[in-house]
Protein backbone atom coordinates (compact mmCIF):
# COMPACT_ATOMS: atom_id res chain seq x y z
CA UNK A 1 0.00 0.00 0.00
CA UNK A 2 1.18 3.51 -0.83
CA UNK A 3 1.99 5.19 2.49
CA UNK A 4 0.77 8.69 3.34
CA UNK A 5 3.56 11.25 3.29
CA UNK A 6 3.85 14.75 4.72
CA UNK A 7 5.75 16.92 2.26
CA UNK A 8 5.41 20.40 3.76
CA UNK A 9 4.57 22.11 7.02
CA UNK A 10 4.35 25.48 8.68
CA UNK A 11 3.36 27.14 11.90
CA UNK A 12 2.76 30.78 12.69
CA UNK A 13 4.12 32.60 15.68
CA UNK A 14 2.13 31.36 18.68
CA UNK A 15 1.11 33.85 21.35
CA UNK A 16 -0.97 37.01 21.50
CA UNK A 17 -1.62 37.97 17.90
CA UNK A 18 -3.51 40.86 16.32
CA UNK A 19 -4.70 38.58 13.50
CA UNK A 20 -8.15 36.95 13.63
CA UNK A 21 -8.92 33.33 12.80
CA UNK A 22 -9.26 33.78 9.03
CA UNK A 23 -5.94 35.58 8.81
CA UNK A 24 -4.15 33.07 11.07
CA UNK A 25 -5.35 30.11 9.01
CA UNK A 26 -4.38 31.78 5.74
CA UNK A 27 -0.92 32.66 7.07
CA UNK A 28 -0.15 29.04 7.99
CA UNK A 29 -1.81 27.59 4.90
CA UNK A 30 0.05 29.81 2.48
CA UNK A 31 3.36 29.04 4.18
CA UNK A 32 2.77 25.27 4.13
CA UNK A 33 1.96 25.27 0.43
CA UNK A 34 5.11 27.27 -0.25
CA UNK A 35 7.12 24.87 1.92
CA UNK A 36 5.76 21.90 -0.04
CA UNK A 37 6.11 23.66 -3.39
CA UNK A 38 2.45 22.91 -4.08
CA UNK A 39 0.18 25.41 -5.82
CA UNK A 40 -3.28 26.08 -4.33
CA UNK A 41 -5.12 24.64 -7.32
CA UNK A 42 -3.44 21.27 -6.71
CA UNK A 43 -5.17 20.92 -3.31
CA UNK A 44 -8.00 18.40 -3.60
CA UNK A 45 -9.04 18.22 0.06
CA UNK A 46 -8.70 21.07 2.56
CA UNK A 47 -9.43 20.44 6.25
CA UNK A 48 -9.55 23.02 9.02
CA UNK A 49 -9.06 21.92 12.63
CA UNK A 50 -10.79 24.40 14.87
CA UNK A 51 -12.73 24.05 18.11
CA UNK A 52 -14.67 27.22 18.58
CA UNK A 53 -14.24 30.09 16.13
CA UNK A 54 -17.97 30.73 16.37
CA UNK A 55 -17.91 30.90 20.16
CA UNK A 56 -14.65 32.85 20.43
CA UNK A 57 -15.02 35.24 17.52
CA UNK A 58 -18.42 34.86 15.86
CA UNK A 59 -16.79 33.56 12.67
CA UNK A 60 -18.12 30.30 11.27
CA UNK A 61 -17.60 28.72 7.86
CA UNK A 62 -13.83 28.90 8.18
CA UNK A 63 -12.93 26.09 5.71
CA UNK A 64 -14.68 27.84 2.84
CA UNK A 65 -13.18 31.18 3.89
CA UNK A 66 -9.72 29.62 3.84
CA UNK A 67 -10.24 27.95 0.46
CA UNK A 68 -11.19 31.33 -1.01
CA UNK A 69 -8.35 33.22 0.68
CA UNK A 70 -5.83 30.69 -0.68
CA UNK A 71 -7.50 30.33 -4.09
CA UNK A 72 -7.82 26.61 -3.41
CA UNK A 73 -11.28 26.23 -4.96
CA UNK A 74 -12.83 23.87 -5.86
CA UNK A 75 -11.19 21.73 -3.15
CA UNK A 76 -13.47 19.70 -0.91
CA UNK A 77 -13.47 21.35 2.52
CA UNK A 78 -14.53 20.37 6.04
CA UNK A 79 -14.08 21.68 9.56
CA UNK A 80 -12.84 19.18 12.13
CA UNK A 81 -13.93 19.90 15.71
CA UNK A 82 -12.88 17.51 18.43
CA UNK A 83 -12.23 20.18 21.12
CA UNK A 84 -8.53 20.29 22.09
CA UNK A 85 -7.82 17.29 19.90
CA UNK A 86 -9.26 18.92 16.77
CA UNK A 87 -5.73 19.04 15.35
CA UNK A 88 -5.12 15.33 15.85
CA UNK A 89 -8.54 14.52 14.47
CA UNK A 90 -7.66 16.69 11.48
CA UNK A 91 -4.46 14.70 10.95
CA UNK A 92 -6.61 11.57 11.02
CA UNK A 93 -9.05 13.02 8.46
CA UNK A 94 -6.22 14.18 6.19
CA UNK A 95 -4.47 10.80 6.44
CA UNK A 96 -7.76 9.05 5.71
CA UNK A 97 -8.44 11.22 2.67
CA UNK A 98 -5.11 10.23 1.10
CA UNK A 99 -4.96 6.62 2.32
CA UNK A 100 -8.46 5.97 0.93
CA UNK A 101 -7.48 7.28 -2.48
CA UNK A 102 -10.04 10.08 -2.32
CA UNK A 103 -7.36 12.76 -2.57
CA UNK A 104 -3.83 12.91 -3.94
CA UNK A 105 -3.11 16.29 -2.34
CA UNK A 106 -4.62 17.26 1.02
CA UNK A 107 -3.89 20.23 3.23
CA UNK A 108 -4.74 20.48 6.91
CA UNK A 109 -4.71 23.84 8.67
CA UNK A 110 -5.42 24.07 12.40
CA UNK A 111 -5.96 27.31 14.24
CA UNK A 112 -7.62 29.16 17.07
CA UNK A 113 -7.99 32.81 18.09
CA UNK A 114 -8.45 33.07 21.87
CA UNK A 115 -6.50 35.86 23.56
CA UNK A 116 -9.08 38.60 22.97
CA UNK A 117 -11.21 36.80 25.57
CA UNK A 118 -10.55 37.03 29.31
CA UNK A 119 -9.11 33.95 31.02
CA UNK A 120 -12.48 33.34 32.69
CA UNK A 121 -14.36 33.55 29.38
CA UNK A 122 -11.88 31.33 27.53
CA UNK A 123 -11.96 28.80 30.39
CA UNK A 124 -15.76 28.75 30.13
CA UNK A 125 -15.76 28.21 26.36
CA UNK A 126 -13.46 25.23 26.85
CA UNK A 127 -15.44 23.96 29.86
CA UNK A 128 -18.59 23.95 27.75
CA UNK A 129 -17.48 20.51 26.54
CA UNK A 130 -18.32 19.07 29.97
CA UNK A 131 -21.47 17.15 30.92
CA UNK A 132 -24.25 19.29 32.46
CA UNK A 133 -23.73 17.41 35.74
CA UNK A 134 -20.14 18.71 35.74
CA UNK A 135 -20.73 22.16 34.23
CA UNK A 136 -23.26 23.27 36.85
CA UNK A 137 -20.69 22.68 39.60
CA UNK A 138 -18.24 24.99 37.83
CA UNK A 139 -15.98 22.11 36.80
CA UNK A 140 -13.27 23.26 34.37
CA UNK A 141 -10.44 21.49 32.60
CA UNK A 142 -7.91 22.94 35.09
CA UNK A 143 -9.99 21.59 37.98
CA UNK A 144 -9.93 18.09 36.41
CA UNK A 145 -6.15 18.47 36.33
CA UNK A 146 -6.03 19.43 40.01
CA UNK A 147 -8.25 16.50 40.99
CA UNK A 148 -6.17 14.05 38.97
CA UNK A 149 -2.81 15.43 40.07
CA UNK A 150 -3.73 15.05 43.74
CA UNK A 151 -4.86 11.48 43.19
CA UNK A 152 -1.73 10.63 41.15
CA UNK A 153 0.68 12.06 43.74
CA UNK A 154 -1.19 10.26 46.52
CA UNK A 155 -1.51 6.92 44.70
CA UNK A 156 2.04 6.68 43.39
CA UNK A 157 3.82 8.52 46.20
CA UNK A 158 5.23 11.00 43.70
CA UNK A 159 6.73 14.28 44.92
CA UNK A 160 5.01 17.55 43.99
CA UNK A 161 8.34 18.74 42.62
CA UNK A 162 8.23 16.15 39.83
CA UNK A 163 5.29 17.97 38.22
CA UNK A 164 7.21 21.22 38.43
CA UNK A 165 10.13 19.60 36.63
CA UNK A 166 7.89 18.97 33.60
CA UNK A 167 7.31 22.71 33.36
CA UNK A 168 11.02 23.46 33.82
CA UNK A 169 11.98 20.95 31.08
CA UNK A 170 9.42 22.13 28.57
CA UNK A 171 10.18 25.81 29.10
CA UNK A 172 13.84 25.01 28.53
CA UNK A 173 12.95 23.28 25.25
CA UNK A 174 10.73 26.18 24.18
CA UNK A 175 13.66 28.52 24.46
CA UNK A 176 14.92 27.14 21.13
CA UNK A 177 11.56 27.23 19.35
CA UNK A 178 11.23 30.53 17.47
CA UNK A 179 7.45 30.06 17.22
CA UNK A 180 6.87 29.44 20.95
CA UNK A 181 4.72 31.77 23.01
CA UNK A 182 7.14 31.66 25.95
CA UNK A 183 10.84 31.59 25.15
CA UNK A 184 11.82 31.90 28.77
CA UNK A 185 13.35 29.41 31.17
CA UNK A 186 11.73 28.98 34.57
CA UNK A 187 13.33 27.39 37.62
CA UNK A 188 11.64 24.95 39.96
CA UNK A 189 11.21 27.49 42.75
CA UNK A 190 9.35 29.82 40.38
CA UNK A 191 6.98 27.00 39.42
CA UNK A 192 6.41 25.90 43.01
CA UNK A 193 5.92 29.47 44.28
CA UNK A 194 3.53 30.56 41.53
CA UNK A 195 -0.13 31.21 42.44
CA UNK A 196 -2.43 28.24 43.02
CA UNK A 197 -4.87 27.67 40.16
CA UNK A 198 -6.28 24.24 41.02
CA UNK A 199 -4.66 22.90 44.16
CA UNK A 200 -2.09 21.23 44.12
CA UNK A 201 -1.39 22.70 40.67
CA UNK A 202 -0.09 26.22 40.23
CA UNK A 203 0.10 28.74 37.42
CA UNK A 204 3.23 27.27 35.83
CA UNK A 205 1.62 23.82 35.70
CA UNK A 206 -0.77 25.15 33.04
CA UNK A 207 -0.40 26.08 29.39
CA UNK A 208 -1.28 29.63 28.37
CA UNK A 209 -4.19 30.91 26.28
CA UNK A 210 -2.86 31.32 22.76
CA UNK A 211 -3.54 32.50 19.21
CA UNK A 212 -1.91 30.61 16.39
CA UNK A 213 -2.12 28.29 13.45
CA UNK A 214 -0.18 25.39 11.91
CA UNK A 215 -0.51 23.51 8.62
CA UNK A 216 0.57 20.26 6.95
CA UNK A 217 0.49 19.02 3.35
CA UNK A 218 -0.25 15.31 2.73
CA UNK A 219 -0.03 13.11 -0.37
CA UNK A 220 0.71 9.49 -1.31
CA UNK A 221 4.39 8.56 -0.94
CA UNK A 222 4.57 7.87 -4.68
CA UNK A 223 3.48 11.46 -5.33
CA UNK A 224 5.75 12.89 -2.62
CA UNK A 225 8.86 11.90 -4.55
CA UNK A 226 7.78 14.24 -7.36
CA UNK A 227 8.00 17.19 -4.96
CA UNK A 228 10.80 16.53 -2.50
CA UNK A 229 13.31 14.11 -1.05
CA UNK A 230 12.61 15.47 2.44
CA UNK A 231 9.39 13.97 3.62
CA UNK A 232 8.11 11.85 6.49
CA UNK A 233 5.45 9.16 6.43
CA UNK A 234 2.58 8.36 8.76
CA UNK A 235 3.10 4.70 9.57
CA UNK A 236 0.40 4.37 12.21
CA UNK A 237 -2.54 6.40 13.44
CA UNK A 238 -5.34 5.68 15.86
CA UNK A 239 -8.24 7.58 17.37
CA UNK A 240 -10.30 6.67 20.43
CA UNK A 241 -12.71 8.10 22.98
CA UNK A 242 -13.19 7.70 26.71
CA UNK A 243 -16.18 8.57 28.90
CA UNK A 244 -17.70 12.05 28.62
CA UNK A 245 -18.27 12.07 32.39
CA UNK A 246 -14.71 11.95 33.69
CA UNK A 247 -15.42 10.53 37.18
CA UNK A 248 -17.02 7.42 35.64
CA UNK A 249 -13.61 6.09 34.56
CA UNK A 250 -12.45 3.04 36.50
CA UNK A 251 -9.02 4.59 37.14
CA UNK A 252 -8.99 8.41 36.95
CA UNK A 253 -5.20 8.33 36.49
CA UNK A 254 -5.48 6.30 33.28
CA UNK A 255 -6.59 7.83 29.99
CA UNK A 256 -8.33 5.03 28.14
CA UNK A 257 -8.38 7.05 24.93
CA UNK A 258 -4.59 7.25 24.99
CA UNK A 259 -4.24 3.53 25.66
CA UNK A 260 -6.67 2.54 22.92
CA UNK A 261 -5.59 5.01 20.24
CA UNK A 262 -1.92 4.14 20.72
CA UNK A 263 -2.58 0.40 20.55
CA UNK A 264 -4.20 0.96 17.15
CA UNK A 265 -1.33 3.15 15.98
CA UNK A 266 1.40 0.78 17.19
CA UNK A 267 -0.28 -2.18 15.50
CA UNK A 268 -0.69 -0.30 12.21
CA UNK A 269 2.94 0.80 12.28
CA UNK A 270 4.14 -2.61 13.50
CA UNK A 271 6.14 -0.82 16.17
CA UNK A 272 6.44 -0.94 19.95
CA UNK A 273 6.71 1.93 22.45
CA UNK A 274 10.44 1.20 22.75
CA UNK A 275 10.86 2.00 19.04
CA UNK A 276 9.82 5.63 19.50
CA UNK A 277 12.75 8.07 19.43
CA UNK A 278 10.93 11.36 20.12
CA UNK A 279 7.43 12.28 21.24
CA UNK A 280 5.16 15.30 21.46
CA UNK A 281 2.61 14.86 24.25
CA UNK A 282 -0.39 17.01 25.13
CA UNK A 283 0.97 18.79 28.23
CA UNK A 284 -1.94 21.19 28.59
CA UNK A 285 -1.26 20.56 32.29
CA UNK A 286 1.98 19.09 33.67
CA UNK A 287 0.17 16.05 35.07
CA UNK A 288 -0.91 15.08 31.55
CA UNK A 289 2.68 14.41 30.50
CA UNK A 290 2.95 11.75 33.23
CA UNK A 291 -0.37 10.14 32.33
CA UNK A 292 0.31 9.98 28.59
CA UNK A 293 3.90 8.80 28.93
CA UNK A 294 2.56 5.86 30.95
CA UNK A 295 -0.58 5.17 28.92
CA UNK A 296 1.45 5.19 25.69
CA UNK A 297 3.58 2.41 27.16
CA UNK A 298 6.80 4.40 27.49
CA UNK A 299 6.91 3.81 31.26
CA UNK A 300 5.13 1.57 33.75
CA UNK A 301 2.00 2.93 35.43
CA UNK A 302 3.01 5.28 38.22
CA UNK A 303 6.59 5.55 36.96
CA UNK A 304 6.28 8.45 34.52
CA UNK A 305 7.29 10.95 37.19
CA UNK A 306 10.55 9.08 37.80
CA UNK A 307 11.49 9.37 34.13
CA UNK A 308 11.23 13.15 34.38
CA UNK A 309 13.21 13.20 37.63
CA UNK A 310 15.96 11.08 36.03
CA UNK A 311 16.20 13.20 32.87
CA UNK A 312 15.03 10.39 30.58
CA UNK A 313 12.64 12.77 28.81
CA UNK A 314 15.10 15.66 28.49
CA UNK A 315 16.15 16.70 24.99
CA UNK A 316 19.40 14.79 25.46
CA UNK A 317 17.71 11.91 27.29
CA UNK A 318 16.79 8.43 26.08
CA UNK A 319 13.30 9.53 25.04
CA UNK A 320 13.02 13.28 24.44
CA UNK A 321 9.45 14.45 25.12
CA UNK A 322 8.14 17.80 23.92
CA UNK A 323 11.25 19.10 22.20
CA UNK A 324 9.04 21.89 20.83
CA UNK A 325 8.42 23.17 24.35
CA UNK A 326 5.07 21.42 24.39
CA UNK A 327 1.77 23.17 24.89
CA UNK A 328 3.23 24.41 28.16
CA UNK A 329 5.81 26.69 26.58
CA UNK A 330 4.86 26.80 22.91
CA UNK A 331 1.23 27.67 23.69
CA UNK A 332 -2.10 25.96 23.07
CA UNK A 333 -4.27 27.46 20.33
CA UNK A 334 -6.79 24.64 20.62
CA UNK A 335 -7.36 23.60 17.00
CA UNK A 336 -3.73 24.20 16.06
CA UNK A 337 -2.05 22.20 18.81
CA UNK A 338 -2.40 18.70 17.36
CA UNK A 339 -1.20 19.99 13.99
CA UNK A 340 1.76 21.75 15.59
CA UNK A 341 2.70 18.53 17.42
CA UNK A 342 2.97 16.73 14.07
CA UNK A 343 4.84 19.75 12.65
CA UNK A 344 7.51 19.25 15.34
CA UNK A 345 7.79 15.51 14.71
CA UNK A 346 7.98 16.14 10.94
CA UNK A 347 10.78 18.65 11.48
CA UNK A 348 12.65 16.21 13.72
CA UNK A 349 12.33 13.37 11.20
CA UNK A 350 13.53 15.37 8.19
CA UNK A 351 16.40 16.81 10.24
CA UNK A 352 15.19 20.40 10.17
CA UNK A 353 14.55 21.10 13.85
CA UNK A 354 17.51 23.43 14.31
CA UNK A 355 18.76 23.67 17.89
CA UNK A 356 15.98 21.33 18.97
CA UNK A 357 17.19 18.53 16.69
CA UNK A 358 17.52 15.06 18.20
CA UNK A 359 18.43 11.75 16.58
CA UNK A 360 15.13 10.26 15.48
CA UNK A 361 13.77 7.85 12.90
CA UNK A 362 10.43 7.27 14.64
CA UNK A 363 8.29 9.96 16.26
CA UNK A 364 4.94 9.97 18.02
CA UNK A 365 2.37 12.71 18.64
CA UNK A 366 -0.47 12.32 21.13
CA UNK A 367 -3.22 14.92 20.98
CA UNK A 368 -5.86 14.91 23.74
CA UNK A 369 -9.31 16.53 23.75
CA UNK A 370 -11.27 17.33 26.88
CA UNK A 371 -9.62 15.55 29.80
CA UNK A 372 -8.74 12.49 27.75
CA UNK A 373 -12.24 12.35 26.26
CA UNK A 374 -10.99 12.10 22.65
CA UNK A 375 -7.47 11.19 21.59
CA UNK A 376 -5.50 10.79 18.37
CA UNK A 377 -2.08 9.11 18.40
CA UNK A 378 0.06 9.46 15.28
CA UNK A 379 3.29 7.57 14.62
CA UNK A 380 5.59 8.88 11.92
CA UNK A 381 8.81 7.64 10.38
CA UNK A 382 11.53 9.21 8.33
CA UNK A 383 11.47 8.14 4.67
CA UNK B 1 -32.65 15.33 52.99
CA UNK B 2 -35.87 17.32 53.01
CA UNK B 3 -38.86 15.63 51.37
CA UNK B 4 -39.19 18.78 49.25
CA UNK B 5 -35.80 18.34 47.62
CA UNK B 6 -35.43 16.45 44.36
CA UNK B 7 -33.52 13.15 44.56
CA UNK B 8 -29.84 12.80 43.63
CA UNK B 9 -30.88 10.36 40.99
CA UNK B 10 -28.51 7.68 39.71
CA UNK B 11 -29.49 5.01 37.19
CA UNK B 12 -29.24 1.30 37.83
CA UNK B 13 -28.66 -1.07 34.87
CA UNK B 14 -29.43 -4.78 34.37
CA UNK B 15 -25.80 -5.82 35.04
CA UNK B 16 -26.02 -4.22 38.50
CA UNK B 17 -23.90 -1.19 37.63
CA UNK B 18 -25.03 2.27 38.70
CA UNK B 19 -24.00 5.61 37.19
CA UNK B 20 -24.39 9.20 38.24
CA UNK B 21 -25.48 10.94 36.13
CA UNK B 22 -27.65 8.41 34.34
CA UNK B 23 -27.35 7.58 30.66
CA UNK B 24 -29.85 6.22 28.11
CA UNK B 25 -27.61 3.15 27.83
CA UNK B 26 -25.43 1.82 30.66
CA UNK B 27 -21.81 0.57 30.67
CA UNK B 28 -22.98 -2.92 29.71
CA UNK B 29 -24.93 -1.66 26.70
CA UNK B 30 -28.39 -2.01 28.23
CA UNK B 31 -31.09 0.51 29.13
CA UNK B 32 -31.58 1.41 32.82
CA UNK B 33 -34.03 -0.58 34.89
CA UNK B 34 -34.34 1.66 37.93
CA UNK B 35 -33.04 4.60 39.91
CA UNK B 36 -31.20 5.11 43.20
CA UNK B 37 -31.40 8.26 45.33
CA UNK B 38 -27.78 8.88 46.34
CA UNK B 39 -28.81 11.62 48.77
CA UNK B 40 -29.75 8.83 51.19
CA UNK B 41 -26.12 7.60 51.31
CA UNK B 42 -22.77 8.94 52.46
CA UNK B 43 -19.65 8.83 50.28
CA UNK B 44 -15.85 8.80 50.59
CA UNK B 45 -13.65 11.51 49.05
CA UNK B 46 -11.48 9.99 46.31
CA UNK B 47 -9.73 13.26 45.44
CA UNK B 48 -10.36 17.00 45.65
CA UNK B 49 -9.12 20.37 44.44
CA UNK B 50 -9.73 24.02 45.15
CA UNK B 51 -10.01 25.99 41.94
CA UNK B 52 -9.16 29.68 42.15
CA UNK B 53 -9.61 30.58 38.46
CA UNK B 54 -13.32 30.02 38.05
CA UNK B 55 -15.52 30.82 35.05
CA UNK B 56 -18.31 33.43 35.06
CA UNK B 57 -21.10 32.71 37.55
CA UNK B 58 -19.06 30.24 39.63
CA UNK B 59 -18.11 30.87 43.27
CA UNK B 60 -14.47 31.65 43.92
CA UNK B 61 -12.67 29.69 45.21
CA UNK B 62 -14.50 26.55 44.18
CA UNK B 63 -13.62 23.38 46.08
CA UNK B 64 -14.61 20.25 44.16
CA UNK B 65 -14.36 16.57 44.96
CA UNK B 66 -14.82 13.24 43.24
CA UNK B 67 -16.53 11.01 45.78
CA UNK B 68 -17.46 7.35 45.82
CA UNK B 69 -20.72 5.97 47.23
CA UNK B 70 -21.18 2.36 48.25
CA UNK B 71 -24.70 1.35 47.26
CA UNK B 72 -25.13 -2.12 48.69
CA UNK B 73 -21.66 -3.11 47.52
CA UNK B 74 -21.84 -1.34 44.16
CA UNK B 75 -19.44 1.63 43.84
CA UNK B 76 -20.91 4.82 42.35
CA UNK B 77 -18.88 7.96 41.79
CA UNK B 78 -19.99 11.57 41.58
CA UNK B 79 -18.35 14.97 41.25
CA UNK B 80 -19.53 18.09 43.02
CA UNK B 81 -18.82 21.18 45.02
CA UNK B 82 -17.69 20.78 48.62
CA UNK B 83 -19.13 23.10 51.26
CA UNK B 84 -15.72 23.69 52.86
CA UNK B 85 -12.06 23.92 51.85
CA UNK B 86 -11.23 21.73 54.85
CA UNK B 87 -11.37 18.34 53.16
CA UNK B 88 -8.98 15.42 52.68
CA UNK B 89 -8.79 12.22 50.66
CA UNK B 90 -10.69 9.52 52.55
CA UNK B 91 -13.09 11.89 54.35
CA UNK B 92 -16.70 10.78 54.67
CA UNK B 93 -19.17 13.27 53.18
CA UNK B 94 -22.90 13.51 52.69
CA UNK B 95 -24.89 15.23 49.92
CA UNK B 96 -26.63 18.50 50.81
CA UNK B 97 -29.08 20.13 48.43
CA UNK B 98 -28.35 23.56 46.88
CA UNK B 99 -30.97 25.42 44.85
CA UNK B 100 -28.36 27.10 42.64
CA UNK B 101 -24.83 25.76 42.23
CA UNK B 102 -23.86 28.31 39.60
CA UNK B 103 -25.52 31.47 38.23
CA UNK B 104 -27.53 30.47 35.14
CA UNK B 105 -26.82 32.64 32.14
CA UNK B 106 -23.50 34.02 33.41
CA UNK B 107 -21.52 31.48 31.38
CA UNK B 108 -21.71 30.42 27.76
CA UNK B 109 -24.34 27.71 28.20
CA UNK B 110 -28.01 28.52 27.57
CA UNK B 111 -29.78 28.88 30.95
CA UNK B 112 -32.74 26.76 29.84
CA UNK B 113 -30.57 23.95 28.45
CA UNK B 114 -29.91 22.32 31.81
CA UNK B 115 -30.72 22.36 35.53
CA UNK B 116 -28.63 24.44 37.93
CA UNK B 117 -29.62 22.97 41.28
CA UNK B 118 -28.01 19.87 42.75
CA UNK B 119 -26.07 18.38 45.58
CA UNK B 120 -22.91 19.62 47.22
CA UNK B 121 -20.90 17.47 49.61
CA UNK B 122 -20.26 18.28 53.24
CA UNK B 123 -18.03 16.37 55.67
CA UNK B 124 -19.92 14.14 58.07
Amino acid sequence: MDRVAIIGASMTQFGQRDAWIRELLAEAGQAALADANVSPDEVEHLYVSNMASGEFEGQTGVPNALAHDLAAMPAYTARIDQTSSSGGAGVYAAWQSVASGASDMTMLVGGEKMTHRSTAEATDVIASLTHPAEYKHGVTLPSFAGLTARLYLDTYDAPRESLGKVAVKNHKNGLDNPHAQFRKEVDLDTVLDSPIVADPLRLYDFCPITDGSAALVFCPESVAREYTDDYAVISGIGGATDTHVVHERADPTTMGGVVNSSEIAYEMADLEPDDVDVAELHDMFTILEFLQSEDLGFFEKGEGWKAVEEGVTDRDGELPINTSGGLKSKGHPLGASGVAQVYEIYKQLIGDAGKRQVEADVGLACNVGGFGNCVTTTIMESR
Amino acid sequence: MSDDNPPMEAYRYPDGSITYPGHPVGPGGEEPVGTVDLSEYTATVLTWTTSTATPPGVRQPNTLAIVEFDVDGEPVRAIGQVTTEDVEIGDEVEPVYAEELREPGAGIREPESQEWDGYQFTPV
